[in-house]
Formats: C-alpha cells, sequence, structure tokens
C-alpha cells in the first residue's frame, strides 16, 4: 500500500469515525425523542459512510483478490433501510405521545408534547393554508401508512 | 420484446448491481450468474410489484445523485456544529410539506431523501391530502424550510419520474 491510499484511508477513518460519534453526542445530548432521532440517522449517514469508504480502499489494495466492492453493497442497505427505520420510529414517537418528562426527567421544557400541538395549530399557517389543521391524530398518521412500500 | 423480457429495467439493473459488488465481480461467470438473476428475478416477482414509474430523464437523476451527496456532507457539518453548540438555540419544528408529485414510489423516494440528510426526518407521508410531514431538528424559518425540500428535491424527483 501507497503512502497517499495509506494517508487518506486514516483521514477517511478519523472522519467516520468523528461523525459517528457526533451522532452519539447528539443522541445523548438532545432533548426529547423526535431530536434525539436526528442523531443516529446522521452516524449512518456520513460516519458509516466515510468508514466503509475507507475499508473499500484499503482491501482493494491489500487484498489479493482485486477491487473490494462489498462495501458498497453495505453502504447501498444502509441507505435504502436507515429511512425506513427513522421512519417507523418517529411514527411510533406519534402514536404513543408520552406525557412530558416521562422518557427522559431531566430533560428541558424544548419540544414537550404542549408544544409540539402548538406547532400543529400554527401549521396550516405556514404551509399555506390547509384544509383540515389540529394535531397529529393517530388517525390520521395511520392514514398514509402505504407509503413504506 | 426487451421490454416482456424486461418489465421492470430499474429493478433488474438493481439486482445485478447488488449481484456484482457483493461477489466483488470476481470472475466472468460470477457476473453472467448476476446478468441471470436480475432477468429471471424480476419476471418471477413480477405479480407482487406495484407498477412504478419509468426513469424519465436519467442524466438529470445523476446530477440530482450528485447534489444530495453534496447535501449530506453539507448538513452534517451544520447539524454536527448544532448538535455541540448550545442547545436552546435550537428550534426543532414539525413542518407539514404539501406535495406536488401524486406517486406512491416517488413520495417515499422523496421521504428517503428528506430523512437522510440530517437535520430533517421523514414522520409521514399522507396520501390523502398528499403531504409530508417533516420533523426539523432546527428550523426557525419554516417556510423557508419547505421552499427547500420543494424545490430542492420535489421538483428534480418529479422531473427525473416524469411525473
Amino acid at each position: 500500500m501507497n503512502p497517499v491510499s495509506e494517508a487518506l484511508v486514516a483521514v477517511l477513518i478519523v472522519v467516520g469515525a468523528l461523525f459517528v460519534l457526533l451522532g452519539a453526542i447528539g443522541l445523548a445530548r438532545l432533548p426529547d425523542f423526535l431530536t434525539r432521532l436526528h442523531g443516529p440517522t446522521k452516524a449512518t449517514t456520513l460516519g458509516v459512510g466515510t468508514i466503509l469508504l475507507a475499508s473499500a480502499i484499503f482491501f482493494s489494495q491489500t487484498a489479493e483478490t482485486g477491487l473490494s466492492l462489498h462495501e458498497l453493497a453495505i453502504l447501498f442497505f444502509l441507505f435504502i433501510t436507515a429511512p425506513i427505520s427513522a421512519h417507523l420510529l418517529a411514527k411510533a414517537a406519534l402514536h404513543r405521545r408520552p406525557p412530558a418528562g416521562e422518557i427522559h426527567p431531566a430533560a428541558g421544557p424544548e419540544l414537550a408534547p404542549e408544544s409540539s400541538t402548538q406547532d400543529a395549530k400554527t401549521r396550516g399557517k405556514d404551509t399555506g393554508g390547509a384544509d383540515t389543521v389540529g394535531p397529529p391524530a393517530p388517525g390520521r398518521c395511520s392514514g398514509g401508512a402505504g407509503a413504506e412500500l | 420484446m426487451i421490454a416482456r423480457l424486461l418489465p421492470y429495467p430499474l429493478l433488474a439493473l438493481t439486482i445485478f448491481l447488488v449481484w456484482a459488488t457483493i461477489t466483488n465481480a470476481e470472475s466472468a461467470g460470477l457476473l453472467l450468474l448476476g446478468a441471470l438473476l436480475a432477468v429471471m428475478l424480476p419476471l418471477i416477482t413480477r405479480p407482487f410489484w406495484p407498477e412504478a414509474p419509468r426513469l424519465a430523464r436519467p442524466g438529470l437523476a445523476l446530477r440530482f445523485l450528485g447534489v444530495f451527496s453534496a447535501d449530506i456532507v453539507l448538513a452534517n457539518l451544520r447539524v454536527a456544529r448544532q448538535v455541540i453548540g448550545p442547545l436552546h438555540r435550537l428550534s426543532p419544528a414539525l413542518v407539514e410539506v404539501p406535495l406536488d408529485l401524486r406517486d406512491p414510489f416517488v413520495a417515499t423516494l422523496l421521504a428517503s431523501v428528506v430523512s437522510l440528510t440530517p437535520g430533517t426526518v421523514a414522520i409521514d407521508v399522507d396520501q390523502q391530502r398528499w403531504t409530508l410531514l417533516v420533523h426539523a431538528l432546527d428550523s426557525p424559518d419554516r417556510a423557508a424550510l419547505i421552499a427547500e425540500i420543494k424545490t430542492r428535491y420535489e421538483a428534480p424527483l418529479k422531473e427525473i419520474f416524469g411525473c
């Protein structure tokens, strides 16, 4: 392996690890379920992406079998499954809104259920006047259930 | 003839590429087997597939992929800064984006794109009213977020699939 690709692999691994770490910090620091969901989705896209890229470069250079393409398949499956799991988690959270503070008592009031319903009330204005506006009731959420293929 | 043999060219291409990457494209024989699978699998599973729209503009699709990749990197950096910065400055929001597209497959694709770009997670696609419920980590200006999703992702996707 030449020094250039060695350095490239090292940089990619460090950058990837950094983003996975940031995703974990986000998961730990953010105040409530829906904002916490953003942490792990980040880690998979860029963090794992760069680590896989480093792996592909490393094994393409060292293995005798030539190019290493497995990583692309991993990336592909990660990219098509990560949004679905995030989507289902978020949907489950909307269906089952816990009272404020139940999940994480130490969290601030940033996005307690009250403020979310307030969001929903103002939402009609933002979207340019939707016909029916209200807090996301369970029935409405299941209305679009056909979207996950 | 070709349309009969390859009812879903994109699906066939995907199967072939996944096969090639999984087997590391080691020999011509393996690639041939992959091509055979790519033709056979869609034919056998044909009754299970919903009618997916055709890729109307492949060139635009490639460009969209480029924009999307760049967005992932940029948005990751932005969210990284937000996550380690002061949290009280964040203004999380649930935003309902009215959709112009009317195709379940393209709507799913749009929702996935929105979820993969950091800072936004698609929560729900309402197929009665055709809206996309999005949760944003930091969105002080909701109208801007809606406009961004619509012009940056929805419009190109609509054009790519010609719907």
